[in-house]
C-alpha cells in the first residue's frame, strides 16, 4: 500500500521521505521557496501510476498536504498580495497553516495509535447487549399521621364548586325593541342622553341599545355627538337645521340637504 | 479434642463475590462499583475486596472468563486464548473495516470531543459527514448536544463502547497528543541519516 508520508523524494533542495520534508518546512529548517511542489506531485503521480488501484483515501491525504504546502509557499513568494486578500498578515497566515498541519500531523499519529491499538486488541471478545432495564424504584412515603391523611381525603372528596355556565345563557333583547324605543323617545323629546337611557341594563342589552343607536344613526334618523372619550353620548333628532351644523357627518348632511 | 475439623475456612466474601459474579454475568455493558454495590446492597468497599477476589479467580491463563476494568465498569469478557474460536461463532461488526479517514475522525472525537462536523473538517481538510455517520452507526460515537445550545451543530463524543472494543479504562488512557507528535529526536536522526547518504 502506497502510504502518502513514506513518499521517497528526489527533488534538488530535498532528498528523503514525505514526511520528513514536512516536518522540516514547519521547523523552518528547510525554505519553503526552494522546494519544487511540482516535482513532488510527479514523484506522487509516478508512484500512483505504478499501481493497478487507485486509492481515493491515498490521493486525498496527497492532495490537502500538497495543497497547504502550496499556499504556505505561495504566501512565502508573494508576501504582498497574500497580506491584500487576506486580512492575516502573511507571518500569521504561514502560522496559522502551519499550526494547522501541525494539529492534522498529531490527530494521524492519534489516529495510527488507535488502528494498532485495534490491532492488538483484535482478540477481545465480549457479550454486547442492551443496558438491563432496571425496575422502576418504588418511592417510600414518609409515615403519615391518619388523621391528617383523613383530613386530606375528606377535602379531595368535597363537591368541586359548579362551573358557572351563564355566559352561555346570554339572551340578547332584539335590536328591533331598541330602536322602538329610542323612536318613540325622539317623539316626545328632540334629545337624550343614551348614557342615562340604558341606566341599570345588563351589558349586553347595552350593547344591543348601542347596535340599535348606530342603526338609527345609518338612516340618518339621528346625530350623536360626544364631548370626549368616555363622555356620555348625546343624541340629537335630525331636523333640518341640525343636520346642517353637524359638523363631524358632511356626507350625511349633504345627503339629508 | 471436640472441636469439629474444618477443612476448608469459607471467606466471609464468598456469597457477595458469587452475587457480584453473577450481576457480571448478566450484564451487557461494564458495571461502574457504585452500580454493582447498590445491585448487590452491600458496602462499596467489600464490593471491591470482592472483586478483587474474582479478579484473581478470572484472569488469563486461568479460566476461560476474564474479569477486567474497562470503559469505567467491571465486565466479563473471553479469554485472549479462546479469540480464534469466538472468531469462528462471531462477527466484529463494530471494527471491520475501519477507514483511514474513520480513524482521523475517531480520533479527532476522542481526544477533542466532544465536537462538531465542521470541527472535524476543518482539522481534515476534507467534509466529515460519511465518517461520522459510519461511526454513529457503529456506535463508537454518539450525539452529545449542540453547539452554542438548540440550532447549533451537532456535537459528537466517543461512546462506552469505544473504550470497551479499544481496551481502555477511560479515555485518560489515551496517550497525550504531545506524546505521539513528538518525535523530533526520530527525525533529526532520520535527517542525519539522509544528510550521510548524500555525502557518501
Amino acid at each position: 500500500m502506497l502510504v502518502v508520508r513514506e513518499l521517497d523524494l528526489d527533488l534538488d533542495a530535498f532528498e528523503g521521505p514525505f514526511d520528513l520534508l514536512l516536518t522540516l518546512v514547519l521547523k523552518e529548517e528547510l525554505d519553503l521557496a526552494d522546494v519544487d511542489v511540482a516535482g513532488i506531485v510527479l514523484h506522487f503521480v509516478e508512484r500512483l501510476a505504478e499501481r493497478e488501484q487507485l486509492d481515493l483515501d491515498v490521493c486525498g491525504e496527497f492532495l490537502v498536504l500538497v495543497s497547504a504546502l502550496l499556499e504556505l509557499k505561495a504566501r512565502g513568494l508573494f508576501e504582498e498580495e497574500a497580506a491584500e486578500l487576506a486580512d492575516l498578515e502573511p507571518e500569521e497566515a504561514a502560522e496559522e497553516l502551519a499550526r494547522r498541519l501541525a494539529e492534522y500531523r498529531r490527530m494521524k499519529e492519534a489516529a495510527a495509535w488507535l488502528s494498532d491499538r485495534l490491532g492488538t486488541e483484535r482478540d477481545r471478545f465480549f457479550r454486547l447487549g442492551p443496558a438491563p432495564l432496571a425496575p422502576e424504584p418504588v418511592r417510600q412515603l414518609a409515615p403519615q399521621d391518619p388523621e391528617e391523611l383523613a383530613k386530606v381525603v375528606r377535602l379531595l372528596a368535597a363537591e368541586p364548586p359548579s362551573v358557572s355556565l351563564a355566559h352561555m345563557a346570554l339572551r340578547f333583547p332584539p335590536v328591533a325593541q331598541f330602536l322602538e324605543r329610542f323612536r318613540a323617545l325622539l317623539q316626545r323629546r328632540s334629545r337624550f342622553d343614551f348614557d342615562s337611557e340604558v341606566e341599570g341594563l345588563s351589558r349586553a342589552e347595552q350593547a344591543v341599545a348601542f347596535l340599535a343607536l348606530l342603526d338609527l344613526r345609518r338612516s340618518n334618523q339621528i346625530s350623536i355627538s360626544q364631548a370626549a372619550p368616555f363622555a356620555p353620548i348625546r343624541v340629537m333628532r335630525v331636523e333640518e337645521e341640525t343636520a346642517a351644523t353637524d359638523e363631524r357627518t358632511p356626507a350625511w348632511t349633504a345627503r339629508s340637504a | 479434642m471436640d472441636r469439629p475439623l474444618r477443612l476448608v475456612t469459607a471467606n466471609p466474601l464468598d456469597q457477595l463475590a458469587r452475587t457480584l459474579e453473577a450481576l457480571l454475568v448478566v450484564a451487557g455493558a461494564p458495571l461502574p462499583l457504585e452500580e454493582l454495590a447498590a445491585a448487590a446492597d452491600d458496602d462499596p468497599e467489600r464490593v471491591e475486596l470482592a472483586l478483587g477476589l474474582l479478579s484473581g479467580r478470572y484472569q488469563e491463563g486461568r479460566s476461560g472468563i476474564v474479569l477486567e476494568t474497562v470503559a469505567g465498569g467491571w465486565a466479563f469478557r473471553a479469554s485472549r486464548d479462546a479469540a480464534e474460536a469466538c472468531g469462528r461463532l462471531f462477527e466484529r461488526p463494530v471494527q471491520r473495516g475501519l477507514s483511514q479517514a474513520a480513524m482521523e475522525t475517531l480520533a479527532i472525537v476522542a481526544y477533542l470531543g466532544p465536537c462538531t462536523r465542521p470541527d472535524v473538517a476543518r482539522i481534515r481538510g476534507v467534509a466529515a459527514d460519511s465518517a461520522v455517520a459510519g461511526l454513529v452507526e457503529r456506535g463508537l460515537i454518539t450525539e452529545a448536544g449542540r453547539d452554542n445550545g438548540a440550532g447549533g451543530a451537532v456535537r459528537y463524543r466517543t461512546t462506552p463502547l469505544f473504550e470497551r472494543v479499544f481496551g481502555l479504562e477511560s479515555l485518560s488512557q489515551l496517550p497525550r497528543l504531545d506524546d505521539l507528535a513528538d518525535d523530533a529526536d526520530d527525525l533529526r536522526e532520520r535527517l542525519q541519516a539522509v544528510a550521510g547518504q548524500r555525502s557518501a
